[in-house]
C-alpha cells in the first residue's frame, strides 16, 4: 500500500512538472497567463501521510519547475509555504471532520473541495507575485495577477480535478 | 538540553519551512540584486535535453513560416550584395574582422514574467561564451548569460536587468535600452538629453558603445516619448520590431575585440 502511495505520487510528480514546463508554461494567454497546475499534487496529496516528507517534495516540486523557468527559487518558495500552511486551511475547512480516521478528500462536500484549492491557489500565487515583483510600490499590479491568475489556475485545476479524479484514495 | 530537543521536535516542521523558505528567499533576493545564478539555469543537461526533445516535435509545425522568414532574409541580404557600388575585393582575413556569428535556436522562450530568459540550442561546445549578442534578422533578442555543454540562456532585452547601448539611427545620442516590465511588444530608452529632436516613428538602432553588439543593429522605432521626472531626459517608448513571442532562427554574435576593449578599460580605470 506504501509503496503504491509512493509509486502514483512520483508518476505524478514527473506528469506534474512535465505538464506545467512544456505546455502551461507556454500558454501565455492575453500576453501573461501562465496558469500553474502543479498545485494539484498539494491537493491530490494524501492527507495522513507524513508532514516533513510532503514539504521537502513540495520544495523540490517547485525547485524542479524553477530549473525549467528560470525564475530561481520563486515556485518553491510559495510551493513550500503553501505545504507548510496546508493542515492549517484543512482545519480551517474541514474542521472536526479532519479528525476521524475514515476522512477522504473524495467524501467532502463539493464546496468544501472548491473552497481548499481555491486557498492554496490565492496562497500559492500571493506569494508567488509578491517575491516576483518585490516592490510594495506595484501593490496593484501585484493584485491584478494574483487575481487574474488565480482565476485561470482554479479552472484548469477543476477541469483537471475532473478529469483525473481520484475515487479510491 | 531536554528542553531544547523538545522545542525542536514540536517545531520541527516550522523549522524545517523556515529553512527552505530562507533557501528559497536568499535565491530569489539574489536574482533581483544580481544576475541569473550559475548553476540555476535552464541550460542544464536535464532540462535542456527536455525543451530540446520537446522542441524537435514541434518545430515541424510551422516550418513553412519559418523557411519563408529565412527566404526573406536571404532575399533582403542578396539585394544588398547586388547593389553593392564599389566592389573592393579585401581578401578575408581573420586580422580584419571584428565579428562572427553563428546561428542558433530558441528551444524555450518566455516573455510573461519579470525577468525572462531563452534558452537556445547552442552551448559550450559550439564556442558559446557569455556575454555574447543573440539577435534574429529583424533586430536584438539578448546577451548570453550562461553556457552548458549544448545550451545556453539567453538574457532577453525583457528582462528588469537588461541594459543595452542603444541610440537613435543617423545621429549619435544614446541612451540606455531597458525593460519596464509592462508590455513585451515596448521597452524603454532612458537618458537621452531633451535637446534632441525627437519624431514619433524615428528608428533606434544599438550604439557603438557596446562591446557585445555591432552598431546599428535594429531594434524598434519610437512609439511614444516624454520627459522624465529630472525634466531634463527623454524616456522613450521603444516598439521592438520583433515579435518576442515568435521567434525561432537566431543568429549569436562574437565579438573578438570585446576581451581587447575590457581589458583596455580596466587598464584606464586602474591607471586612474
Amino acid at each position: 500500500m506504501i509503496s503504491n502511495y509512493f509509486f502514483i505520487n512520483f508518476i505524478r510528480f514527473v506528469l506534474l512538472v512535465l505538464v506545467q514546463v512544456l505546455v502551461f508554461n507556454r500558454l501565455n494567454f492575453f500576453g501573461f497567463i501562465n496558469p500553474m497546475v502543479y498545485i494539484l499534487f498539494l491537493y491530490w496529496y494524501p492527507i495522513k501521510e507524513k508532514r516533513a516528507a510532503f514539504i521537502g517534495l513540495s520544495f523540490l516540486l517547485g525547485l524542479s519547475i524553477d530549473f525549467f523557468s528560470d525564475t530561481m527559487a520563486l515556485h518553491a518558495a510559495s510551493t513550500t509555504t503553501i505545504a507548510y500552511l496546508r493542515p492549517a486551511i484543512m482545519r480551517f475547512i474541514f474542521g472536526v471532520n479532519l479528525e476521524f480516521q475514515s476522512f477522504k478528500l473524495s467524501n467532502s462536500t463539493k464546496a468544501q473541495q472548491f473552497t481548499f484549492l481555491t486557498l492554496l491557489i490565492v496562497v500559492h500565487h500571493f506569494v508567488f507575485f509578491t517575491l516576483e515583483v518585490f516592490s510594495l510600490i506595484n501593490i496593484l499590479l501585484i493584485l491584478k495577477k494574483v487575481l487574474i491568475i488565480s482565476l485561470a489556475t482554479l479552472i484548469l485545476c477543476l477541469l483537471f480535478g475532473t478529469l483525473f479524479s481520484v475515487k479510491k484514495e | 538540553m531536554q528542553q531544547i530537543i523538545n522545542f525542536l521536535i514540536r517545531y520541527k516542521h516550522f523549522l524545517l519551512y523556515i529553512l527552505l523558505m530562507l533557501i528559497s528567499l536568499g535565491f530569489t533576493i539574489q536574482s533581483h540584486s544580481f544576475h541569473q545564478s550559475k548553476f540555476f539555469n535552464s541550460a542544464n543537461w536535464l532540462t535542456g535535453n527536455i525543451y530540446n526533445t520537446s522542441f524537435n516535435i514541434s518545430t515541424y509545425f510551422d516550418l513553412d513560416k519559418e523557411n519563408e522568414k529565412l527566404v526573406n532574409e536571404n532575399k533582403r541580404l542578396r539585394h544588398l550584395l547586388f547593389n553593392k557600388k564599389n566592389e573592393i575585393q579585401i581578401a578575408l582575413d581573420t586580422a580584419n574582422i571584428s565579428y562572427t556569428i553563428s546561428s542558433g535556436q530558441i528551444i524555450k522562450n518566455s516573455y510573461a514574467d519579470q525577468r525572462n530568459y531563452l534558452t537556445i540550442n547552442k552551448g559550450k561546445k559550439d564556442s558559446i561564451k557569455q556575454d555574447m549578442g543573440v539577435i534574429t534578422d529583424k533586430g536584438i533578442i539578448g546577451i548570453v548569460e550562461n553556457t552548458s555543454g549544448k545550451f545556453a540562456t539567453v538574457q532577453s532585452i525583457l528582462n528588469e536587468h537588461s541594459n543595452i547601448n542603444a541610440k537613435i539611427k543617423n545621429t549619435n545620442h544614446f541612451g540606455s535600452l531597458v525593460w519596464n516590465t509592462k508590455s513585451y511588444t515596448t521597452v524603454q530608452l532612458i537618458d537621452i538629453p531633451k535637446l534632441v529632436p525627437l519624431h514619433n516613428g524615428d528608428t533606434i538602432v544599438t550604439g557603438a558603445m557596446s562591446s557585445i553588439f555591432p552598431e546599428n543593429i535594429p531594434i524598434g522605432t519610437i512609439k511614444k516619448f516624454d520627459l522624465d521626472l529630472s525634466e531634463n531626459f527623454y524616456t522613450i517608448d521603444v516598439s521592438l520590431f520583433n515579435d518576442m513571442t515568435n521567434v525561432k532562427n537566431v543568429y549569436i554574435i562574437n565579438s573578438l575585440n570585446r576581451e581587447e576593449i575590457l581589458e583596455l578599460e580596466s587598464e584606464t580605470i586602474n591607471n586612474d
